[in-house]
């Protein structure tokens, strides 16, 4: 059976090139990058070579901006609650927006428990914030916005620039989880005006259990993690040096194929929508038309529930995922596609297309010569399909 | 997510009795799109109270699917007094269990079940 894996916003398959520059790393150099000795001094080289490209692929101003952390999650983790424990003493205001990863919506719902105030910026129906709405949230014991690059569920890109500098301009320090939008399309942490952004190694072709957090210099943080000296002291715990230089070379692919390989996969994804349009009826996009990853598609096919198409489609072996609240475990409907207002009905039926550079036209022709009858299937089956 | 066992994915994938009675003796219609499921059961009922056909419309996952289908053939054929006692475990245990967070939709069909016999007793009084 054909493999077709069209899930990338979850992870994505480790480049060959990352996998080969990762080996040594396990038997050969496997020094604690913290060591005195030979061992470990050749560890730490590669270690802060890593460091370089990926603050190469953020544009840093300095590879010591980038602290190596174990997943995008820890990002977030650390990037909020090290601001929340830095600036306390100057203000408990949080400003967030309702469509951000659990990662950060969890970690602000805990600082709520803690004597924190959050205050979550509503969506437009496409998934963006309103730049008024985020000014007038804005007060003088506000002291973090964490509003994310771009939404992993729908693929919409947020204002981050203008963000930024609504940020700057009131003082504020502005974080940005840019975990699905890095490596992707460019991006350069200057132009966001952001102090602190996540990023994580197997979103692009990475390896798993490594992730950064972007520090620009002179931002107040305190450690979430202690221990030894690691990490220019924002970080204990021994690199995952194999993880590391792995997620530093995927940066550098990332980073050379620039643009180019994304317009190869845009090209692809906007084909993928084409046909299932004109051949599937009763289907709605779910986030901005145009200001969205090149790589994703969210779609709600009306009258049906997504994990019967994920199921169905995972039988022909494809994979894809949905917002469907029956496969979020709390069986509620994705909360990114509530906040934009996306009726139940249709949210059920979402069903989430993500592409990758390793994706090819035979990929589209094979889903879709899958998907248009596992629809009809799925919609006969169905009460709420008005046909007879 | 945990595995579906063979039997949920054997009944996603081939239900039976998938559509509708013209005429039902009775008709269930339970859950609603914000929890996921949407389930609609119709019943034939004979005047020796046995249940000669069932029929089924399920808007939902894999495992609402599988338990609407395996109910449809768990009541077939039996009376509407062996059937009324039918509980949610029964459906569990012919699909050969169910992901933990799933066991709800086998509750479902128990509910569109009980929910089609009350219309039948209606209808008849």
């Amino acid at each position: 059976m054909r493999k077709v894996y069209l899930d990338a916003n979850a992870t994505t398959i480790t480049h060959p090139e990352v996998i080969r520059e990762m080996l040594p790393f396990f038997d050969r150099i496997y020094g604690n990058a913290s060591s005195v000795h030979r061992f470990g001094r050749e560890a730490r080289k590669h270690l802060e070579r890593a460091r370089v490209k990926v603050a190469a692929l953020v544009h840093a101003d300095s590879p010591e901006e980038i602290v190596f952390t174990s997943e995008g999650t820890e990002s977030d983790n650390f990037a909020i609650k090290g601001v929340a424990a830095a600036e306390k003493d100057k203000g408990k205001h949080i400003i967030t927006s309702s469509v951000e990863h659990h990662a950060v919506l969890n970690t602000c719902k805990y600082l709520e428990k803690k004597g924190f105030e959050v205050t979550y910026l509503d969506v437009d129906g496409y998934g963006v914030v309103d730049l008024d709405q985020l000014r007038d949230a804005i007060r003088e014991d506000t002291i973090l916005i964490s509003i994310m690059a771009a939404n992993n569920e729908t693929g919409t890109i947020m204002p981050i620039e203008e963000i930024g500098a609504v940020a700057a301009g009131k003082g504020v320090v502005f974080h940005t989880d840019a975990v699905q939008l890095a490596g992707k399309i460019p991006f350069d942490v200057n132009n966001a005006g952001a102090q602190l952004v996540s990023l994580s190694g197997h979103k692009i072709n990475g390896p798993k259990g490594v992730g950064a957090l972007y520090i620009r210099k002179g931002t107040k943080i305190e450690k979430c993690q202690h221990g030894g000296h690691h990490e220019m002291n924002y970080r204990a715990g021994t690199e995952n040096v194999p993880a590391i230089v792995g997620f530093g070379k995927a940066s550098e692919i990332a980073l050379e194929r620039g643009v180019g390989n994304y317009d190869k996969v845009r090209l692809l994804r906007d084909k993928l929508y084409d046909r299932i349009k004109a051949e599937i009826s009763h289907v709605r996009l779910n986030g901005h038309p145009e200001k969205r990853l090149p790589n994703t598609l969210n779609v709600s096919f009306e009258y049906l529930e997504g994990e019967s198409v994920i199921l169905s489609l995972d039988l022909e072996g494809i994979a894809v995922s949905t917002g469907s609240a029956c496969t979020s475990g709390n069986l509620e409907p994705s909360h990114v596609l509530k906040s934009m207002g996306v009726e139940p009905l249709f949210a059920q039926g979402s069903v989430r297309f993500s592409l990758d550079v390793f994706n090819t036209e035979q990929d589209i022709e094979y889903v879709m010569g899958k998907l248009p009858p596992i629809i009809e299937r799925l919609r006969k089956m169905s009460p709420v399909y008005p046909v007879d | 997510m945990e595995e579906y066992s063979e039997k949920v994915m054997e009944h996603f994938m081939h239900p039976r009795n998938v559509g509708e009675i013209r005429e039902p003796s009775g008709r269930g219609k339970v859950g609603n799109p914000i929890c996921g499921d949407i389930m609609e059961l119709f019943i034939k009922v004979n005047d020796k109270e046995i249940i000669t056909d069932a029929k089924f419309k399920t808007f939902g996952c894999g495992a609402a699917i599988a338990s609407s289908s395996i109910l449809t053939e768990m009541i077939k054929g039996k009376s509407v007094e062996e059937v009324k006692k039918l509980s949610n475990d029964a459906v569990l245990k012919a699909l050969g269990g169910l992901p933990k967070i799933k066991i709800h939709c086998s509750l479902l069909a128990e509910e569109a079940l009980k929910k089609a016999l009350e219309d039948y007793y209606n209808k008849r009084t």
